[in-house]
């Protein structure tokens, strides 16, 4: 997947100029900026849910993707195991279900409504979704946002090792988050 | 249980209100006692003629209502989709709102047999109240979860069960709460101006020429109660589609 030239304003405010990158395939990539330099958009214009202004974006077609957007995008009135199985279907046994549950700390969680649960607990359930899905892109927009120091470490590696080998673009304000799990960052 | 107790008591209170109101009062003709009431309804209930009233009545206002619960959802699905269609009902929709029962009866006997009076006063009540709230849940929908959707490919039955119905359930729930116990108010109307033979609305009227007190306060009764167990069935059955759309 590349990049090109891309560029995207929101009124007088230019948010991106000339952007251009690679994002090798069987890689992570992180994207890191200061908040409101452009990384969401970026990743928007990436997923091809919003236009650039100019520049295009190479991806091979019918590439199968998955997200965590920038807000959590559940169903609140369905439960956290129904939320994920929009997007797993029957693929993954109860008992599966309930082990990934468990590495994200959610355990016991599977039949709560997504309304009753905190944000941090919504965060985890959007990154367990996106990364159940089955995918050929992943598209991480402040993957661990709200959780606290001990369950971001836990979830981080949990999260590196669902990804390895898979094509992950990622963008964050933290150099930790791209310490543990990046190969390659791109400052913007 | 102890709610119950409290909603127990409440309702004591209000019938020994009753009870000495009535006792005060005594006069048969204006208020009897709740347990006159009582007494001629618990007549009432071995005859077969009583049940065929509350079968008449039930289908009728029933077949009102299902049929306004459906069409009322389904107008607003394109209302919510185009503004002109929702510009088109506006008028229709407000009109029925505030037009008295007793002037769509009145009408409605012109065009129709008084038997299928309250199918038709059923139904004109219910729709609206159901396109309101469904216009409401369809124009609430969120887009940022359709674009989700799309982006993992969500296929159609799921999607419109997981991402659009769970969250229109809500909008549903709260019209059929309000629906149900309105169109058998209105429907029970309807019949008291049309006075169709064997219907609960005949026998208000009766009770009401012969001066049968005792008869209006027991079929009053059984009113309220065929309204709530109608209104708690249904309201359990959306409960249960609530439960599995959310189980998935």
């Amino acid at each position: 997947m590349r990049a090109e030239k891309i560029c995207k304003a929101f009124g007088e405010n230019v948010v991106l100029k000339d952007f251009s990158a690679d994002f090798p395939e069987g890689g992570i990539t992180a994207v890191m900026g200061r908040s409101g330099c452009g990384k969401s958009t970026l990743l928007m214009i990436l997923m091809g849910l919003i236009p650039a202004d100019s520049g295009r974006v190479i991806m091979p077609e019918k590439r199968r993707i998955s997200a965590v957007f920038q807000e959590d995008r559940l169903c609140e009135n369905l439960t956290v195991s129904a939320n994920i199985r929009l997007v797993t279907g029957k693929r993954l046994s109860p008992a599966e279900l309930d082990g990934h549950l468990s590495a994200v700390e959610l355990g016991g969680s599977a039949d709560k409504p997504v309304r009753d649960l905190s944000g941090g607990m919504k965060r985890r359930t959007a990154l367990l979704r996106a990364l159940l899905a089955e995918y050929d892109v992943l598209f991480l927009d402040e993957p661990f946002k709200g959780l606290d120091e001990e369950t971001r470490s836990r979830v981080m590696e949990y999260t590196r090792k669902m990804t390895a080998g898979k094509t992950v673009v990622f963008v964050t304000h933290d150099s930790r988050e791209c310490e543990v799990l990046a190969d390659r960052v791109i400052e913007l | 249980m102890k709610k119950r107790l409290i909603t127990a008591g409440c309702v004591l209170f209000w019938l020994v209100v009753w009870q000495l109101g009535a006792a005060a009062l005594d006069r048969e003709i204006f208020l009897v006692t709740p347990v006159a009431a009582a007494k001629r309804l618990i007549e009432l209930v071995p005859d077969a003629d009583f049940w065929k009233s509350i079968g008449f009545s039930a289908v009728r206002i029933l077949l009102g209502f299902a049929s306004g619960m459906l069409c009322g959802t389904l107008l607003a699905v394109p209302a919510g989709k185009f503004p002109f269609v929702k510009r088109l009902l506006s008028p229709l929709m407000t009109a029925l709102k505030s037009i008295p029962v007793a002037s769509f009866t009145i009408l409605a006997l012109i065009w129709l047999s008084s038997k299928n009076l309250s199918v038709l006063v059923s139904f004109l009540i219910c729709m609206p109240i159901y396109y309101s709230n469904m216009l409401s849940g369809i124009e609430a929908l969120d887009p940022k979860l359709t674009e989700m959707a799309n982006v993992f490919g969500i296929p159609a039955t799921k999607r419109f069960a997981g991402v659009y119905l769970s969250q229109l359930l809500p909008h549903f729930r709260a019209a059929s709460a309000l629906a149900v116990g309105l169109c058998w108010k209105s429907g029970v109307a309807a019949e008291v101006i049309g006075i169709p033979d064997g219907s609960i609305g005949e026998k208000l009227y009766m009770a009401k020429v012969y001066l049968e007190t005792a008869d209006l306060f027991a079929w009053t009764f059984v009113i309220i109660a065929v309204s709530w167990a109608c209104e708690k069935l249904f309201l359990a059955a959306v409960g249960l589609a609530v439960k599995r759309i959310e189980r998935m």
